[in-house]
């Protein structure tokens, strides 16, 4: 076990070093000059001096071994159009999609099992069917038009919610703002809610046709105790697949955060796109896959731990 | 067997050791000794017989017969000819075939019997209706009638009937010599004494040349005219299949015939039956590789491998151990003999 | 993938209703009406009453994309400042009109043209290089699959989202950006299902069987692995064009692929945004077709895996 987790995290090194590369080589290529897309119409020499202390008239091996130098020191630099530290802005803006994330897979993963034992129990029933339809409809959605939907039915037509933004609580737990996370929330948690019933429902089922539930039945276990079975070896399947949406909400809320115009990675993202504001582009693409790169880690380890089937030493 | 007939397949020193790859750069850590120093040789027109446990080496020898891994070291020869020298490689698989153990994993389920067939003699050249017909020819010579079977897919046949469409597809390309990997293990008792008896009569028919690998032994004594005893990769014994069954002189061999059910209780617990596992081939024993399970092992045994050499009695019958080697230093081995010493009676 | 759960496959080379063969008869088993493997998945799609509908909606809005220029509609592009934001069913106006006045249901069906090349183009065209890639890897196996699949799982560090935001929105706005990203993002996937189904068929004796045959191992790959790779990759490819719509709808959604005056959905479903308040009901319209045709493909995928007994 130990050594699983060893060669895992060893594993993990080389991952990241790739994710790194992607990155930089992302930014690079970019067509035009980053400086001058940002300053427009300016003096020639101001921008050659700007490149200098920039360091993007380096070589580009050069450049990536220097930004990785002061990207391992946690320095990920200034942003282009405000001057402020991507760090700091990265910071504040990963809490709010980190809040939503957390949100949406709680409520996505309780619904999504819930619904999935259900269906998987009573395999072949109308409840399955609705089910098993749901979850269809749920991973083919594209969110941010839900988003939209949601949008248009709770703020538009009946005024229940606000509609974009975060409000102007100071605190993330007042009440405001938790009124301006219940949307998003619930557009983020469609797709995780639809995945993991989908698969709730396939272990479910699968385990329930395994012989070993035929045994347990017949020397006359309590159903109660046959679903803590059904449990322990769905288990580290759903665990795994929760793991992947969880992080996927972490990477891939940009859509949704735009349609809520959300202060989190995602409109920072967004933004330094549009504003070509490379060392921010640069900061959020690196820092969303390292959460990706993290938690898949985290989720393997926590699946070697959680099955069954691998002898623990 | 009459020792003049000419040897169709020649092995020396055959060997090969597979990598064990760990961590992050798959470098081999450690070596499995699949094969390890064998040699053999294989009289046109007999059936060479080859046991031994799970795991001991004998699909790999197959195999790499076959070249379908390649060896480490070791010379084929077939019909004298070195392979990858004097013969290529794609001539040698026109000659020698290989039927393998699962009859369905050995067929392609997406293609109809008669396609599977089919397929080798395209590959050489052979148009497809021509290819077809031959099939339909094949599948008649192993008793499937073509009409009815050359359309099926490899789901609609029976373990029987599958493994008689892997000899038909195995001789489609006109082989002298068939590698019959575990072929009718996987069957039926009642099936397999069918299979095995149309195995016999298509040798007969035509001529063919088997090495027969099986670990059953009541089998391999039926079909076999020698038989070949392996261990952790390595020959034990060789020999004329009567030597063998009859007078077996490797303690493992010994072992083997002890452990299988017999009807005669006559034939009984003389010597402990073999128990255990055989030890990891990643590192094999030291010495005699079957030392650590050998009731007569001894300290020679430990330190000195024991080499494949002429055992008394029938012609052709070779073993490795040291017991049955003059002058090895095992205190059941015969003194050494001398020159001019008459032969030690036992 | 972010809306896929799958990452590895296991290949059945059972045939779903397979005629059983009787254990311990070495005789022929009554007459087995032989049928081939694809006829055989044909067949059962035809039962499927589900799969059936979704191709029959799928056809139908290919048929309308293709022949929507010569079709009696209303010019896509033509604004009209006096018939801004008509509501659905408005004479003229089937689906009524957008935030310019242009006609909807025309621009809904000239939209499906951007949209479904950019859900099938990128998926295509990554079927070829992943398929190629994963082939390579999987037959060839040892370092050739080491590097491959390593190079593969950096890709994987990144969710499928972030991948083709980050580099559609690196290569800069536009629709051939845009196709680029969604491509690059949906190769690694399919090299990685392609693999895995290829390594498991390396391994079974009938590919050591027609190497024994003398066969090269072009004509291996052509006679003997590709009729068993097509199957499960092609519905793990179906399942990746529905996730590719809502990508490349997505990307056009917040500026990165198609631009105005454009008619594509995701661009339309942007534009409309601006007016959930004064018609909030034409502006899910671009977003519905989106869930449609997302939806079928994701039916269609479902209703192929279960005819082809592919088990993820
Ligand atoms: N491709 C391979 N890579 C690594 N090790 C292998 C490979 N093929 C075989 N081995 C190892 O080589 C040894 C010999 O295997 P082989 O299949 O030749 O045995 P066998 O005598 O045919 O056994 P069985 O009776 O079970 O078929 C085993 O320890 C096996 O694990
Ligand atoms: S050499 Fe020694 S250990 Fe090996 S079989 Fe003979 S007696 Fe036993
Ligand atoms: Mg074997």
């Amino acid at each position: 076990m130990f050594q699983y987790i060893l060669s895992r995290l060893l594993y993990t090194f080389p991952i990241a070093i790739g994710v790194s590369l992607i990155v930089f080589a992302l930014v690079h290529l970019a067509p035009g000059d980053p400086l001058s897309a940002v300053m427009g119409e300016v003096d020639q020499t101001m921008i050659a001096e700007m490149r200098a202390s920039f360091g993007y008239d380096k070589p580009l091996p050069l450049q990536y071994m220097t930004w990785l130098g002061s990207v391992a020191s946690g320095e990920l630099g200034y942003s282009l159009r405000s001057g402020q530290a991507v760090l700091e802005i990265l910071l504040s803006a990963a809490a709010n999609t980190i809040a939503l994330g957390v949100l949406a897979s709680l409520l996505g993963f309780s619904v999504g099992i819930a619904a999935g034992m259900f269906a998987g129990y009573r395999n072949g029933t109308w409840l399955d069917k609705v089910v098993s339809a749901s979850a269809i409809a749920g991973v083919s959605m594209p969110h941010y038009w839900l988003a939209i939907v949601l949008v248009i039915v709770f703020s538009v037509e009946w005024g229940l919610l606000p509609a974009v933004g975060a409000g102007s609580a100071s605190s993330m737990f007042s009440w405001e703002s938790f009124q301006h996370m219940i949307l998003p929330t619930i557009a983020l948690s469609a797709i995780p809610c639809a995945i993991v019933a989908r698969t709730t429902r396939a272990c479910v089922m699968e385990i329930l046709s395994m012989e070993f539930v035929e045994a347990l039945r017949a020397r006359g276990l309590s159903e109660s105790r046959i679903t803590l079975h059904v449990t322990r070896n769905a288990l580290p399947t759903v665990l795994a697949v929760m793991g992947l949406q969880f992080a996927n909400l972490l990477g891939g809320s940009i859509l949704v955060e735009t349609v809520f115009a959300w202060p989190g990675t995602g409109s920072v993202l967004n933004q330094a796109i549009f504003d070509r504001d490379i060392p921010v582009l640069q900061g959020t693409i690196l820092l969303l896959a390292m959460f990706f790169v993290v938690t898949n880690l985290v989720i393997d380890i926590l699946q070697t731990w959680a099955d069954p089937r691998v002898s623990r030493h | 067997m009459t020792a003049a007939a000419p040897h169709i397949l020649s092995v020396q020193r055959l060997q090969k050791y597979f990598p064990v790859r760990s961590g992050l750069l798959g470098r081999a850590s450690a070596w499995v000794q699949a094969v390890d120093d064998v040699s053999f040789e294989i009289a046109a027109g007999e059936t060479l017989g080859v046991v031994g446990e799970s795991g001991c080496g004998k699909s790999t020898t197959g195999r790499l017969l076959m070249r379908l891994i390649e060896p480490d070291a070791g010379q084929i020869r077939f019909e004298g000819k070195l392979v990858g020298r004097d013969l290529k490689v794609s001539d040698l698989r026109r000659s020698m075939q290989m039927v393998f153990q699962d009859s369905y994993a050995s067929l392609n389920p997406r293609l109809a019997v008669a396609d599977s067939i089919a397929f080798g003699p395209q590959t050489h050249g052979m148009p497809r209706e021509r290819a077809i017909g031959r099939a339909r020819e094949l599948l008649g010579m192993v008793g499937l009638e073509p009409s009815q079977f050359e359309r099926r897919y490899p789901h609609e046949l029976s373990g029987g009937q599958r493994q008689r469409v892997n000899f038909a597809r195995a001789l489609a390309l006109d082989p002298k010599l068939i590698i019959l990997d575990e072929a009718v293990s996987a069957l039926d008792k009642s099936v397999e004494a069918q299979v095995l008896n149309l195995l016999v009569e298509l040798k007969k028919n035509l001529g063919l040349t088997y090495l027969f690998i099986s670990h059953d032994l009541n089998v391999v004594q039926y079909v076999s005219d020698r038989v070949l005893v392996m261990y952790l990769g390595k020959v034990a014994e060789v020999g004329p299949v009567d030597a063998i069954y009859g007078a077996p002189q490797h303690p493992y061999t010994r072992a083997l015939l002890d452990s299988r059910p017999s009807m005669d209780p006559e034939i009984r617990v003389e010597h402990p039956p073999l128990t255990g596992d055989p030890p990891n081939p990643i590192n094999p024993p030291s010495g005699c590789r079957f030392r650590t399970r050998c009731p007569h092992a001894e300290a020679v045994c430990q330190t000195q491998e024991p080499d494949l050499r002429p055992a008394h009695g029938a012609p052709g019958h070779l073993v490795a151990c040291h017991m049955r080697r003059a002058g090895s230093g095992h205190s059941q081995a015969a003194p050494l003999v001398r020159f001019g010493d008459r032969e030690p009676s036992r | 993938m972010s809306n896929s759960e799958q990452s590895t496959v296991r290949v059945s080379l059972d045939t779903p209703g397979a005629v059983g063969s009787a254990p311990g008869m070495d005789v022929p088993v009554g007459y087995a009406q032989a049928r081939s493997y694809w006829r055989g998945v044909f067949h059962r799609v035809l039962r499927d009453r589900v799969t059936i509908g979704c191709t029959l909606v799928l056809g139908l809005l290919v048929f309308l994309a293709i022949a929507a220029p010569v079709l009696p509609l209303i010019d896509p592009d033509v604004a009209n400042s006096g018939d801004r934001l008509l509501p659905i069913g408005s004479p003229g106006h089937l689906l009524g009109t957008d935030e310019l006045g242009r006609d909807m249901l025309s621009r809904l069906i000239h939209g499906a043209r951007l949209s479904l090349l950019m859900g099938v183009g990128p998926v295509a065209v990554a079927l070829l290089v992943g398929g190629v890639l994963g082939l390579t890897a999987g037959y060839l196996g040892g370092r050739t699959n080491m590097i491959i699949m390593r190079i593969t799982d950096v890709f994987y560090a990144f969710p499928s989202i972030l991948l083709a935001v980050a580099i559609a929105g690196a290569l800069g706005a536009g629709i051939t950006n845009a196709l680029v990203a969604i491509t690059i993002v949906f190769i690694p996937p399919i090299t990685r299902v392609v693999e895995s189904v290829t390594t498991q068929l390396r391994s079974m004796d009938f590919i050591d069987a027609a190497r024994a045959s003398g066969a090269s191992t072009f004509s291996i790959i052509r006679t003997h692995i590709l009729g068993n790779v097509l199957g499960p990759v092609l519905v793990y490819a179906t399942v990746l064009v529905s996730v590719a719509i809502v990508i490349a709808a997505g990307l056009s959604f917040i500026g990165l692929g198609a631009s105005p005056p454009e008619a594509e959905w995701g661009l339309m479903l942007n534009t409309l945004r601006q007016s959930i308040f004064l018609a909030p009901w034409i502006s899910l319209l671009p977003g519905l077709m989106i869930f449609i045709t997302s939806m079928c493909f994701n039916l269609i995928s479902d209703g192929l895996r279960s005819a082809m007994d592919v088990r993820y």
